[in-house]
């Protein structure tokens, strides 16, 4: 039943390993001895264990020893310590050096039952914990920053040299470059990684709503808060607070702002308590900071508490050679996700890509690349897939306007302006169609 | 005959009464032939005055060595307190995989812990303690079914909840090492 489970079992004395071996073995555990603290350290240098039940009192080494020495292997296993000299100094050394518990011996069979029981389960747990944080680390890979030009390559080497500290970063960057992508790569590499990174999008809320989002509201402090809730600044606490299109807050949260990052602590909307919270702010703007301080509508003082380090995102025409990269790794990632298999691209369409200005950045390739997958032949992007590839085609990409416009006009002909059967066809009524001939100024030939 | 059975050596004041209600229950469970045998082995050497308990390690040895030599599984009863180094007390011990058990009624008694006799009770919990340890000899680890023979049980009230049967999975697993 606990076949996973690996105990060591370390004791001078050949009765006591034996009875502990068959008594785990029994209770389907994999089991070894050593006789000394000298060959168990051997053992554990060759295989990992999970937990190990060592004696105190042993010739040579003793089991404290031991343990500290333990502790300081890759991946430590949990120690519980035994002894047949029960002493609450030893029993404390023992606890204060991290032992898992300290038994004297004999023991109850039903207390060793739990002891072990309890040991298995912190080691189960031990291993959820560690399989957690790799499946954390993975997840917030940097996978999804992709190039190989210079001007990316710098950027990377910013995002690595800050990403240990704790110093406030403002990224600009034209809109679609990626800079939220950015603000992650950061946090993923701090010591911060296991804490939340919590991601606040200023342009989109009014001046209150901004105010209640970032420090959180108490129960009845405006109509509509029914209950408590916690700001962003609590929720971000130990880890980090991404403020995206920090450009557009209102002066007011500006100096709300500035308090909060100098003192690190903030009250709720209609609260009185302090709350003090411990993050790291990184921004995010596709403006100019500086002229805006300039001009007076960003507050100097706030800026340089924020602008502590700066990592500018070049545009994508800037780095024209990561778009064959960038257009692969679209590819593979919207045919994973529409279940697809993989498709290439028409060196034609590639070129065509490689020529365009992207005023979307790397945000409207990314949806060209998508659009493209989705309307396709699913064997390949061709040029006609995408929409520089139609113009280049000689197939006009042409407004709604247009359209209607045209479509308009040819049903009117087709009925010899007739409006009452133009309308009819069209199926719009008679007042429409009269607005429809003054707006785009059609007249009969 | 012998190589066939299943010996049951009382080796102690045991009541006659028990020991034929865990032949029963042996049968039962293994489906061999349950033999009875007296003997008066010597186990005072096994005497720890300090803990005033007798080493099980020890008696095992001595019963595994002792007559007959050539039975099919060998189960020594006893009526004395067990103890190996580490624990303060057990119920009963056997080798995993081996040909040899031991159990005691020592702490299976009732008055122990100050209740009123109840010899049926004891027979019961007697016969689960030997099961389960001949259980460890055709190589059967602790199980983690509630009711399971297999599951390990600390203390008197922990037997009273098991049942003299294996679950279907100890089942499959014994009726494979007796085919072998």
């Amino acid at each position: 039943m606990n076949e996973k489970i690996s105990i060591l079992i370390v004791d001078d004395e050949e009765s006591v390993r034996d009875s502990l071996y068959n008594w785990f073995i029994d209770d389907g555990y994999e089991v070894e001895c050593a006789e000394n603290a000298k060959k168990a350290l051997s053992l554990l240098d060759k295989k990992d264990f999970d937990i190990v039940l060592a004696d105190i009192k042993m010739p040579g080494m003793d089991g404290m020893e031991m343990h500290r020495r333990i502790k300081a292997l890759s991946r430590e296993p949990i120690v519980i310590i035994m002894t047949a000299f029960a002493s609450v100094d030893t029993a404390v050394q023992a606890l204060k050096d991290g032992a898992f518990d300290y038994v004297t011996k004999p023991f109850d069979p039903d207390d060793l039952s739990h002891l072990i029981r309890n040991a298995a389960t912190q080691v189960a747990l031990k291993a959820e914990n560690r399989n957690l944080k790799e499946q954390m680390t993975s997840l917030s890979d940097v996978e999804d920053i992709v190039g190989e030009s210079e001007a990316l390559k710098t950027v990377l080497r910013e995002i690595e040299s800050v990403a240990p500290s704790d110093s406030s970063v403002i990224i600009t960057g034209e809109s679609g470059t990626g800079k939220e992508l950015v603000a992650r790569a950061i946090h993923a590499n701090s010591p911060r990684k296991y804490f939340p990174l919590i991601s606040v999008h200023c342009g989109a809320l009014s001046e209150s709503l901004l105010e209640s989002e970032l420090f959180g509201h108490e129960k009845g402090a405006f109509t509509g808060a029914t209950f408590n809730r916690k700001g962003r600044f609590e929720m971000a606490d130990g880890g980090t607070i991404f403020l995206d299109e920090i450009a557009t807050i209102s002066p007011k949260m500006q100096i709300e702002l500035l308090r909060v990052l100098e003192s690190k602590t903030f009250v709720r909307v209609g609260g009185n308590k302090e709350i003090t919270s411990d993050f790291r702010v990184i921004c995010a703007t596709n403006k100019d900071l500086e002229s805006m301080v300039r001009n007076g509508t960003f507050r100097e003082d706030l800026y340089y508490r924020l602008n502590v380090v700066n990592i500018r995102i070049p545009p994508l025409r800037e780095r024209i050679e990561d778009i064959p990269l960038l257009v692969s790794h679209f590819i593979r990632k919207y045919c994973r996700s529409m279940s697809r298999d993989l498709i290439s691209i028409e060196p034609a369409a590639l070129r065509h890509l490689e020529k365009f200005e992207f005023p979307g950045n790397v945000r409207e390739l990314e949806n060209m690349i998508e659009r493209a997958i989705v309307i396709g032949n699913g064997k390949e992007i061709r040029l006609k897939d995408l929409p520089m590839g139609r113009e280049a085609m000689g197939e006009s990409v042409e407004s709604l306007e247009d359209l209607e416009k045209k479509h308009i006009s040819r049903i009117l002909d087709k009925y010899g302006w007739n409006i009452s059967r133009a309308a009819r066809a069209l199926n719009v009524d008679r007042a429409t169609l009269y607005n429809k001939i003054r707006k785009y100024e059609l007249k009969q030939e | 005959m012998e190589e066939q059975s299943i010996i049951l050596i009382s080796c102690g004041p045991i009541e006659k009464e028990i020991t034929r209600r865990i032949a029963e229950d042996v049968t039962r469970a293994f489906h061999f032939a349950v033999r009875l045998k007296e003997c008066s082995l010597d186990i005072s050497r096994f005497y720890n005055p300090g803990r005033r308990q007798y080493d099980a390690n020890g008696i095992l040895k001595v019963v595994s060595e002792s007559y007959p030599l050539n039975a099919y599984r060998k189960m020594g009863l006893f009526s004395v307190d067990l103890y190996i180094p580490i624990l303060t007390y057990i119920f009963g011990q056997a080798s995993l995989n081996g040909f040899t058990g031991i159990a005691s009624l020592y702490r299976l008694r009732n008055e122990l812990y100050g209740l009123i006799p109840d010899q049926s009770l004891l027979a019961d919990r007697f016969s689960k303690v030997v099961v389960h340890e001949l259980g460890h000899t055709f190589g059967l680890i602790h199980c983690n079914h509630p009711v399971c023979i297999m599951r390990s049980s600390t203390y008197v009230e922990d037997l009273d909840q098991k049942e003299v049967l294996f679950c279907s999975q100890c089942q499959d697993q014994l009726e494979q090492v007796i085919s072998q």
